[in-house]
């Protein structure tokens, strides 16, 4: 029992440890933004007149609202489309079953792994082509394919349980396949669908590769990339730096404080399936 | 990519009507069903199929391609069989890249999941007390922001004034002070320290997940044996979480071989090229240098390095649950 009681108490330093490590950045990026514009604060030290307006200054500084607008409408663009095709396919493959859905499969499964920069170069003469260079179609476009491999795997995942009896039933009502697919399927795939929005979500947001590649205009990119751009405008004033790079992080942060239940369920069955 | 089924577009996704049971032309009508069922399923695939057909597999292929020429990305290309890969292996500066992605490894990956399995099993007795709740929240902080954002947090951290050097002066170590990013000894390390904190809260919690499958028993069979902690954890929660430290190993060494964000911000593979990862030097070669031809080949090469690694660790994973 002593025994138990000791080792309960290390756990629990050893973890506060651990989120001191974690949150120690955070402290220090928030800290330093609050001192004044162009100085070099040394360390974890609170000004003694905290600059509030470098927030202020970095929010017009980076562009933040239009920012916000780009990211969201990329995200619009990629996450929607990608669950639907995903789902899909996942179907097709978990549950319909058609000759040739192993090999089909496997076609997917074979991007699982690949690096974005694996592809990158040629990826950027083909949007080049297709005249979407620094539109941000060359982010979403690309994405959606991108993310093909993970959403097919997840969603066939989730059908391949689905016990057959069901699909029996419906069809016996009457139900052809996309009815069986939209009115029974899809409302049962529903926790599945959304932990894999949100992950996508997260993936979409936070891309930085193919912003900074396929788009030149900071505007136009996602949150991640504009950070890039906003780094090498604005690096040598450190506090406005990190005032900006904060108010550029804050959007995912709040939606993963609200949400963070089903984002640590999302990222935890994300990567034991990835 | 629908053209590889051509009855995916002859079929309408209409549903089949109900055949006739007994009648003489039930096989065929069977088998025309059947194929009928085949379409719908492939049409269901279709529009996945096309959009990563053209977005993944088609530049996947030009990558190879590409890896074979000798192009600036304007003007006329040749043809140079492999004489891009063997530059690779040639040039100290390209194959150091490969190396300095290696090395990479043992901070986005070993230690992350050494510490995880070691932090995962001392914490497995609170793992449901509200301490471990909040935990779960903050450790993930790291999984959520974009990596760009932790690149550039860490690069103040790290800097001469940053709180590492203070924190080392605290503790009477003033003497190792130094910009950690900036010198050619500590930079490699300096970037693997903040790949080591993004991944190690990833897999401290996947592992806590893994061990809280554990059955309580084993563990008090083993203490009644007399085993003590060392013992326990290497006779029973390392064997048991197998499945979980082999997908902790695959998400980070792809982390590892892969990096690219982190670098490109904190020291953009600087001083020298002393933090040159493959991704970071693709980037370079085809957009900077407009050596089209090496990007792709280093591209080829980084993506079977990739395979390489992750198929192994599949293969030893699956192992252990069958």
């Amino acid at each position: 029992m002593i025994v138990a009681r000791r080792e309960a108490m290390t756990g629990r330093v050893l973890l506060v440890l651990l989120m001191l490590i974690t949150v120690v950045p955070f402290i220090s990026l928030f800290v330093t933004a609050l001192h004044p514009s162009g100085t070099y604060p040394s360390g974890l030290s609170w000004p003694s007149h905290p600059h509030w307006g470098n927030f202020a200054d970095a929010f017009r500084a980076a562009n933040m609202g239009e920012l916000i607008l780009s990211s969201t409408f990329i995200v619009l663009g990629v996450v929607p489309i990608s669950l639907l095709l995903g789902t899909m396919a996942g179907f097709a493959f978990g549950h319909l079953r058609m000759p040739g859905h192993r090999f089909g499969f496997l076609l997917f499964v074979l991007g699982l792994t690949l690096p974005f920069e694996g592809i990158i170069t040629p990826l950027y003469y083909q949007v080049r082509d297709m005249g979407l260079l620094n539109t941000r179609w060359a982010i979403i476009l690309p994405l959606i394919g991108l993310f093909m491999p993970f959403a097919v795997l997840w969603m066939r995942a989730h059908f391949v349980n689905m016990p057959d009896d069901l699909s029996e039933a419906a069809r016996i009502d009457g139900a052809n396949v996309w009815q069986l697919f939209w009115r029974v399927h899809v409302p049962l795939a529903k926790p599945a669908i959304s932990s894999l929005g949100i992950l996508l979500f997260l993936w979409t947001w936070n891309q930085f590769l193919l912003a900074i590649v396929l788009v030149d205009d900071p505007a136009k990119r996602t949150m991640a990339g504009a950070l890039g751009a906003f780094q090498g405008q604005w690096g040598t004033d450190i506090p406005l730096l990190c005032a900006g790079s904060l108010l550029i992080l804050a959007p995912t942060l709040i939606i993963f404080l609200i949400f963070q239940r089903r984002f640590v369920a999302a990222l935890l069955q994300g990567s034991i399936k990835g | 990519m629908a053209r590889l089924n051509p009855n995916a577009v002859a079929d309408p996704p209409v549903s089949v009507p109900p055949q006739p049971m007994n009648t003489p032309s039930v096989r065929r009508a069977r088998g025309a069903r059947r194929a009928t069922a085949a379409g719908i399923g492939w049409l269901f695939v279709a529009p996945a199929l096309v959009v990563y057909a053209i977005f993944v597999l088609h530049p996947l292929l030009l990558t190879f391609q590409y890896s074979m020429y000798k192009w600036d990305g304007i003007g006329p290309s040749t043809w140079v069989g492999f004489n891009n890969y063997t530059e690779l292996f040639r040039d100290p500066d390209l194959f150091g890249s490969i190396l300095n992605a290696f090395k990479l490894i043992i901070f986005f990956s070993f230690i992350p999941v050494t510490l995880g399995l070691l932090i995962a099993s001392t914490i497995r007795r609170i793992a449901q007390s509200r301490l471990a709740l909040v935990a779960r929240t903050v450790l993930f902080l790291p999984q959520v922001i974009p990596l760009v954002a932790a690149g550039i947090t860490w690069s103040w951290l790290l800097a001469s004034p940053g709180v590492i050097n203070q924190a080392l002066s605290a503790i009477g170590l003033g003497d190792l002070t130094r910009a950690w990013l900036g010198d050619f000894s500590t930079a490699l390390p300096a970037v693997g320290v903040i790949g080591a904190w993004v991944l190690v809260g990833l897999c401290t919690l996947l592992l806590l997940a893994g061990m809280t499958k554990i059955e309580p028993a084993l563990y008090e069979a083993a203490r009644l044996d007399g085993a003590g902690p060392v013992r326990e954890f290497f006779s029973i929660t390392v064997p048991s979480l197998r499945q979980e430290i082999g997908v902790c190993v695959t998400v980070t060494v792809i982390a590892a071989l892969a990096s690219f964000d982190i670098v490109y911000v904190s020291t953009q593979g600087g001083p020298g090229n002393a933090t040159m990862v493959p991704g970071l030097e693709i980037f370079y070669l085809a957009f900077t240098q407009r050596e089209v031809g090496t990007a792709s080949a280093l591209a080829v090469v980084l993506m079977v390095l990739v395979l390489l690694c992750v198929l192994p660790i599949q293969r030893f994973t699956r192992d252990g649950t069958r």
